[in-house]
C-alpha cells in the first residue's frame, strides 16, 4: 500500500492546490508559444491548398477544437467514474472544472465547422454527420452543466453529473455510430466528395503546433478552474484560510 | 418477485386512480401530430416523408409530459426512503416501476402509431417498420426518461432540465426509429435499424436500473 | 427478533451537509433494549444522523457498527411514506410487499393503531394525527430488532401518545432498540430512555 500514498497525498486539495499553483503557469506559457507559432505560420505562411486555396486554413482552428471537443469529454467521463467509485473529491471539482472548457471548444468546433462548410459545401449547416454528432455533443454538456447549476450541495451535484456523463460517453459512440448510418442513407445531394487530402510538411507543422497548443491551453483552463472550485468548496478549511490569510496581506 | 409485482400493482392502481396523468400525454401525442397535418398543404404528397420523424417526435414529447412525476411524489411523501431501504433491491424496484411506466404511457403510443401514420398517408410499407420500431424505442424512452427523472428527483425545477438531459440522449432512437420506416419506404432493409433499436434497448435494460437507483440514492445526500 | 443481542455502536463519527460540519467525534453505544431520545436545535443533524444510521446518507467519517442489514431495520421518516391516493390498507400492502412480509399482518396492525375501520379510506381523506397512526402500523407488521423514527409523535393526540408509549415501550421489551427524534419529551413510563442533544 505505500506505494499508494504519493497518490493519496497528491489527490487532496491542498497539495494539488499548490502542484497546479507550479504547473499552470508553463501549461500557459507553452500554449501561448506554440499557438503563436502554429496559428502565425498556419495563417500567413503556409501553403495554399490547391483545391481549397486560402479557406482550407480554417483547420488550424477547427481541427484542435473538433479533438479537444472529443478529449475533454473522455476526460470528463474519466473523472467521473474516479468520483463515482473511489468518491475522491479532486475528481469530482475536476467533472466541473472540465464540462464549460470542453463545451467551449464544442461550439468552437461547430462554428469554423459552419465557416468552412459555406464556402465548401455552400451552405453554413449540412447534415453532415461529423458536424450533426459535434451538434449532439454539445448538447451532452450543456446538459452536465444545467445539471450542475440546479443542485446546491456541490458533492450531490458532482455525483449527478458524474453518472450523467459516464452514461453520455456510453453514449458518445452510439450516437456517431447512428448519425453516420442516417447520413449514408441520405448523402449525394449536398456533400461535396473530397478525397482524403494529403498534406505537406509546411501544413502539417503548424497544424501540430496549434493541436498540442490548444491542448496544453485546455489544460491551463482546466488547472485554473479546478483551483478555483478547490477553494470554493472547501472554504473554511483551515488551508483555505491560510492560503487566503496570506495572499490578502 | 413478489416485491415487483407489488410494485406493478400499485403503478397500475394508481394510473387507474387519476387517469388524465397518463391520457392527457396520449391526447397530446394525438394533437401534435393533428397540427402538424393542419400545418401541410391538403393531400401534400411530401407529408408522408415527414410522418415517421413526425410520429417519433410525437412519442418522446409526449413521454417527456410524464417523466418529471415519475418519481417526484414518491420522493415528496417519503415513500423512496422506504424503496431505498426495503428487502427488495432498489435495482428491481425502479425496474419495476419503468416497466409500469412503459406500460401506460409507451405502449399505448404504440398501439396508437399505425392509425395516426395511416392519416398522415404513410404507405403500407412503412407501417410495421414504424410500429416495430416503436415497441423496441418506446420501452428506451421510459429506461433513459426514468434515468433523468432519478437525476432530477430532489431538483425543485426539474421539468426545466428534463427534456436537455433527455434528448441529446435518446437522438440515435429517433434517428434509427425514424430511419427504419425512411429505408423501407425507399426498398431497403429496415432489419438493421431495428436490430440496432434492439440492441440499445438491451443495452439500456442491463445498464438503466443501476444508473438510475444510485442516482435515486444520491438524492438523499 | 434475531438481532437483537447485537448492540448498535458509533465510533468517532462526523456528518457534513454541503460544506457545512455538523459535528464530529461522536462517540454512542446503544444496547438491547434501550431507546436513545435524539435532541437539539433545528438544523442541529438529528434527521441526517438519523438518515446515516438507515444507511441512507454516508457519514464523513468514522463507522456504525452493528447496523443491521437491509431488511433489518424500521424507517419512520418525517414524512409518512404514504400514498395519498391508495388507501390505508393499500399502502400498508405495499410495504409488505416490498419487504416480503405476509399482507395477512396488516389487518391486526391496523386494529392496534385503530384504524381498521377506516382502512378502505383513501389516505387522501384522513386527519394529520391518523396518517401518522397509519405510518406507525408498518412498525407492527413484522418485528425488527431497530427502530429510526423522526418526530414521530408530530400530530398525534393524547390517546396517539399513549399508543406510541406503548408500542415503544414493549419494542424495547422484547430488546429492541429505537433511536427517536423529538422535540416534545417522551411520554413518561419508558424505561431505559437515554437523551443525547446534538450541536
Amino acid at each position: 500500500m505505500a506505494s499508494w500514498t504519493w497518490f493519496h497525498r497528491l489527490a487532496s486539495p491542498p497539495s494539488f492546490f499548490r502542484l497546479a499553483d507550479r504547473l499552470a503557469p508553463w501549461f500557459g506559457l507553452l500554449a501561448a508559444a506554440l499557438l503563436a507559432y502554429g496559428w502565425i505560420d498556419g495563417l500567413f505562411f503556409a501553403p495554399e491548398d490547391y483545391q481549397q486555396k486560402d479557406a482550407y486554413r480554417i483547420i488550424y482552428v477547427h481541427v484542435p477544437a473538433a479533438a479537444l471537443s472529443l478529449s475533454l469529454y473522455m476526460g470528463m467521463a474519466v473523472a467521473a467514474f474516479v468520483a463515482l467509485v473511489w468518491r475522491m473529491k479532486l475528481a469530482e471539482a475536476a467533472i466541473i472544472a472540465i464540462a464549460p472548457v470542453g463545451a467551449s471548444f464544442t461550439a468552437l468546433a461547430l462554428v469554423t465547422g459552419m465557416l468552412w462548410g459555406k464556402p465548401m459545401w455552400g451552405a453554413y449547416w449540412v447534415w453532415d454527420a461529423r458536424l450533426t454528432s459535434e451538434l449532439v455533443l454539445l448538447f451532452l454538456y450543456f446538459g452536465v452543466i444545467g445539471l450542475w447549476q440546479a443542485f446546491e450541495d456541490p458533492r450531490a451535484a458532482a455525483r449527478a453529473c458524474a453518472l450523467l456523463a459516464i452514461v453520455g460517453v456510453i453514449n458518445v459512440p452510439i450516437v456517431k455510430y447512428s448519425v453516420d448510418w442516417w447520413n449514408s442513407l441520405h448523402q449525394g445531394s449536398t456533400i461535396l466528395k473530397m478525397g482524403k487530402p494529403s498534406i505537406t510538411a509546411a501544413m502539417a507543422w503548424p497544424l501540430f503546433a496549434s493541436l498540442i497548443g490548444a491542448y496544453l491551453l485546455s489544460g491551463y483552463v482546466i488547472l485554473r478552474r479546478l483551483q478555483n472550485e478547490l477553494l470554493l468548496r472547501e472554504r473554511g478549511t483551515a488551508w483555505v484560510r491560510e492560503l487566503l490569510g496570506a495572499s490578502r496581506v | 418477485m413478489r416485491a415487483l409485482a407489488a410494485v406493478f400493482r400499485r403503478e397500475l392502481r394508481l394510473a387507474l386512480r387519476s387517469r388524465m396523468d397518463w391520457l392527457l400525454p396520449l391526447l397530446f401525442f394525438v394533437m401534435v401530430v393533428m397540427l402538424f397535418g393542419l400545418g401541410a398543404r391538403p393531400k401534400d404528397p411530401a407529408l408522408a416523408g415527414f410522418a415517421p420523424s413526425v410520429l417519433w417526435v410525437g412519442a418522446l414529447l409526449s413521454m417527456l409530459l410524464t417523466l418529471d412525476r415519475l418519481f417526484r411524489s414518491d420522493y415528496e411523501d417519503g415513500t423512496l426512503e422506504q424503496l431505498c431501504l426495503a428487502e427488495a433491491p432498489l435495482t428491481a424496484t425502479i425496474a419495476a416501476k419503468l416497466l409500469a411506466h412503459w406500460f401506460l404511457t409507451g405502449l399505448p403510443l404504440v398501439l396508437l402509431a399505425a392509425p395516426l401514420a395511416t392519416a398522415l398517408q404513410l404507405p403500407d410499407a412503412g407501417l410495421a417498420p414504424l410500429v416495430i420500431g416503436l415497441a423496441l424505442g418506446t420501452p428506451v424512452l421510459s429506461l433513459v426518461g426514468g434515468f433523468a427523472a432519478a437525476l432530477t428527483v430532489a431538483l425543485p425545477r426539474a421539468g426545466l432540465l428534463l427534456p436537455l438531459l433527455v434528448l441529446p440522449l435518446l437522438a440515435p432512437v429517433v434517428i434509427f426509429g425514424a430511419g427504419a420506416v425512411r429505408a423501407a419506404l425507399e426498398g431497403l432493409d429496415a432489419g438493421a435499424p431495428l436490430y440496432f433499436l434492439a440492441a440499445v434497448l438491451v443495452l439500456c435494460l442491463t445498464l438503466v436500473p443501476w444508473a438510475a437507483a444510485a442516482a435515486l440514492r444520491n438524492a438523499f445526500e | 427478533m434475531n438481532a437483537a443481542s447485537q448492540p448498535l455502536a458509533l465510533r468517532d463519527l462526523a456528518l457534513r451537509r454541503g460544506p457545512r460540519l455538523l459535528f464530529e467525534g461522536l462517540e454512542l453505544q446503544l444496547a438491547p433494549g434501550e431507546v436513545l431520545h435524539l435532541q437539539g436545535a433545528n438544523g442541529a443533524g438529528k434527521t441526517s444522523l438519523l438518515e446515516t444510521l438507515a444507511g441512507l446518507r454516508r457519514a464523513a467519517e468514522g463507522a456504525i457498527d452493528g447496523r443491521p442489514e437491509a431488511g433489518g431495520l424500521h424507517w419512520l421518516g418525517h414524512r409518512n411514506a404514504l400514498n395519498l391516493n391508495l388507501s390505508v390498507l393499500e399502502n400498508l400492502e405495499f410495504w409488505c410487499g416490498l419487504n416480503g412480509v405476509e399482507p395477512a399482518a396488516c389487518l391486526p396492525a391496523l386494529e392496534r393503531v385503530g384504524l381498521a375501520r377506516l382502512r378502505h379510506r383513501l389516505v387522501r381523506t384522513l386527519s394529520a394525527g391518523q396518517k401518522r397512526r397509519a405510518a406507525l402500523a408498518r412498525l407492527l407488521v413484522s418485528l425488527r430488532p431497530l427502530w429510526l423514527l423522526d418526530e414521530p409523535l408530530d400530530g398525534l393526540d393524547r390517546q396517539g401518545l399513549e399508543l406510541f408509549a406503548q408500542l415503544l415501550a414493549e419494542h424495547a421489551a422484547r430488546g429492541g432498540m429505537a433511536v427517536v427524534t423529538s422535540h416534545q419529551p417522551l411520554p413518561p413510563g419508558l424505561s431505559g430512555v437515554r437523551s443525547l442533544v446534538l450541536g
